[in-house]
């Protein structure tokens, strides 16, 4: 069968299944398990209704559970054995781990991904929101630089060899350096700067998401507030350090903390652009490199990424849940 | 607030040129992606694609014929020109051109400057002159005509070709049906279900709701990296090993926090009032869901829909894992990276080509659906 008819059906299956399995449900709580009617209508009524939230949860609930929270446990779980999956070894592969030199290679570029990429997507995104907030094609500019969001990482990893190539015919860094009389290099090749060249691909895609975030909470700044430090005699880089800056500053720290998670996800640049060589290993790249072959260790390098991001998470639920009360 | 203090025409200006300059440095890569995909394979190699629109120094090779010789003095004199050949046809339609340097030997085929006479092996004097004739001396008649290498510029060539290659010989048509067959159902199925869910957690009353939706934001940044190989292992045990199936249902899984956080937070701005009175008229919760919540929370569907669609479109990660790794089910992010990259390497025009057929589709539904998607990431972002 092929994977279009294949999918088709899938859609059908799945949309029918889905609409039908809430639908029936409902159907069946109130006719036949607790009917309206009869002389425990009213009791019915509440019973059924105290059941219907876990009918309308329980696929996404189902869904969540055994595809992300259950992997953090069956990922910690798997790491705790060899390779095979048939000897415990305890902590065994997070030592191996640590003792090798591309493992800590590969943390210490993830901290220099996290420390420059939400920065600068930030700077960025911040700095352009401003500029192109009174400007007549405002609009337009930020349409455009929003655009690298909608291209995945292979093809802005494809767009960037355009950039980057070694050969100046083809990468515009190297036609800059020729047509100075310097020699071609590889940019990717030079030692811990290459890593801030591909870095730099990740900040072209966010900016455009910093932007548009930072952008709407500028415009949610109360007038009169910059009206007053300007009657004050502030000057424009006043009035934006000390007047806007701080009044979006929650917005600034969501859209930093989300650009953090994202960049200790991406393995995509780093595997099209270097899969990994010169020293430009980061963690989910370097999980690749374990994958299908030692379950044990990628499950360990999976498990590092989740202990980083934890912070975060933690941070993330107790503000959410201080927005609900 | 355009005439007020602080705003003056100078400060304007430089925000004007400021962003004029960030918007090209933004877009000047795409743009020689764009370029290179339409350019001949030739000129790719020999000048860059901001050169496009200008003429090459390409290199070409003819072999002169013998049987044009004629003798004047002792000397054999064989002239003629080198775009007269008729296998150069496809580059200088009209018989001529402009050499700008020529040689004899392959190693060094711009050796010397048009119209110098030169040396010719064995011994004669041969010389090319700008406009392609030649003219060669020799003491003895020359039994085989010698390779001429020669320099000449060529106009601009835009071509398809690159389209063609990709879309019909390069298996690509099936990587890009096979993406399609990938994101439209791992896009729609978790729409439905977070859909319900949010309905839920929004407007239903009942205990642990506080809990479940922290235990969301939770989930929301969940490194998809841990869920791999437990995931896996998981799918082969119930039979569904690497598959189509497989993914739909891992992309359902992982695009499901993001799903439920956007439509609650949504669904719980949406009029109270509304909702009540429908209860108040006796409507089930059910009828509520699909009658007023459904139709109300569009503009909340459609940008997470534009956000799954984007995410599963572009997706390296999950498709390497949950498919199998034979042409018949690569995904075209997967093709470009694992096959592409590897084989046509140094093809630029085909990898440029490939990729833009590749960020064309979301590129279409990126610029047509922009204020959905803004809207969403507000929505998911500010609070």
């Amino acid at each position: 069968m092929s994977p279009v008819v294949q999918g088709m059906l899938t859609i059908i299956i799945g949309v029918g299944g889905c609409v039908g399995y809430f639908y029936f449900s409902n159907m069946i709580l109130d006719k036949v398990i607790f009917p309206a009617k009869g002389p425990q209508a009213g009791r019915n009524i509440n019973r059924a209704n105290q059941v219907r939230p876990w009918l309308f949860l329980f696929p996404a609930m189902f869904a969540l559970g055994l595809y992300l929270a259950y992997p953090v446990v069956g990922s910690f779980w798997r790491s705790l054995f060899d390779r095979s999956g048939a000897n415990f070894i305890g902590l065994g592969n997070y030592f191996d781990l640590f003792n090798e030199g591309a493992f800590r290679t590969a943390v210490f570029n993830n901290l220099l991904w996290v420390l420059f990429v939400p920065a600068a997507a930030t700077f960025f995104g911040l700095l352009i929101a401003q500029l192109t907030d009174r400007l007549s094609w405002g609009n337009i500019a930020k349409s455009l630089i929003f655009m690298p969001m909608a291209i995945s990482f292979v093809g802005a990893s494809l767009i960037w060899r355009f950039v980057y190539s070694a050969n100046p015919d083809i990468g515009i860094i190297n036609a800059i350096r020729d047509s100075m009389g310097m020699v071609a290099l590889d940019p990717l090749q030079v030692r811990f700067w290459n890593n801030f060249f591909l870095m730099f691909i990740l900040v072209w895609i966010q900016t455009g998401f910093a932007m548009v975030i930072l952008s709407a909470a500028l415009r949610g700044i109360p007038e009169e507030t910059i009206e007053a430090a300007i009657i004050d005699g502030a000057n424009p880089f006043q009035v934006f350090f000390k007047i806007k800056v701080p009044q979006i500053m929650g917005t600034i720290i969501v859209v930093w903390t989300t650009i953090t998670i994202l960049t200790l996800k991406v393995f995509d640049i780093v595997y099209t652009m270097t899969g990994g060589n010169f020293g430009t290993h980061i963690l989910p790249s370097y999980m690749m490199t374990y994958m299908f072959r030692d379950d044990g260790r990628a499950t360990a390098v999976a498990f590092v990424i989740m202990i980083l991001v934890l912070p975060v998470m933690i941070s993330n639920i107790r503000q959410a849940r201080k927005e609900m009360r | 607030m355009d005439n007020i203090a602080g705003q003056n025409a100078s400060n304007k200006f430089a925000a004007n040129i400021t962003v004029f300059i960030l918007v090209v440095l933004w877009l000047l890569p795409t743009i020689g992606l764009f370029v290179s995909s339409f350019r001949d394979r030739d000129q790719i190699s020999n000048s860059g694609w901001w050169q496009a629109p200008m003429a090459v120094d390409l290199n070409f090779r003819t072999r002169i014929a013998t049987d044009g010789a004629r003798e004047e003095n002792g000397v054999f004199i064989l002239e003629g020109n080198v775009f007269a050949d008729p296998a150069l046809r496809a580059n200088f339609p009209d018989s001529a051109g402009t050499v700008s340097a020529f040689g004899t030997r392959a190693v060094a085929p711009g050796e010397f400057p048009a119209g110098e006479v030169t040396e010719l092996r064995g011994d004669g004097t041969l010389v090319v002159n700008a406009d392609g004739s030649y003219r060669i001396e020799t003491a003895e008649p020359l039994d085989r005509g010698p390779t001429l290498y020669f320099e000449a510029r060529t106009p601009p060539k835009f071509t398809l070709d690159n389209y063609r290659t990709v879309l019909f010989a390069d298996g690509m048509d099936r990587a890009f049906i096979n993406t399609l067959t990938v994101t439209i159902p791992a896009t729609i199925i978790p729409i439905l279900i977070a859909a319900f869910a949010a309905y839920a957690l929004a407007w239903m009353d009942f205990p642990g709701r506080g809990l479940l939706i922290a235990a969301v934001v939770g989930l929301l940044v969940v490194p998809l990296q841990l869920a791999l190989v437990p995931l896996l292992k998981l799918h082969t045990e119930i039979g569904i090993g690497q598959s189509f199936l497989g993914i739909w249902l891992a992309h359902t899984g992982f695009g499901l926090p993001l799903a439920v956080y956007l439509l609650r937070n949504y669904m719980v701005g949406l009029p109270r009032d509304i909702i009540e009175s429908a209860k108040v008229d006796g409507a089930t919760d059910f009828q509520i869901f699909v009658r007023i919540i459904l139709p109300l929370s569009f503009p909340a569907l459609a940008s997470f829909a534009i956000f799954q669609f984007l995410w599963t479109w572009n997706d390296l990660l999950v498709a390497k894992v949950f498919l199998p790794s034979g042409a018949e089910s690569q995904v075209m992010t997967v093709k470009i990276a694992d096959d592409l990259l590897g084989s046509r390497g140094g093809d630029w025009g085909i990898l440029a080509t490939a990729a833009f057929v590749s960020i064309a589709v979301p590129l279409i539904v990126f610029f047509t659906m922009q204020r959905y998607l803004v809207r969403g990431l507000l929505a998911g972002s500010v609070k």
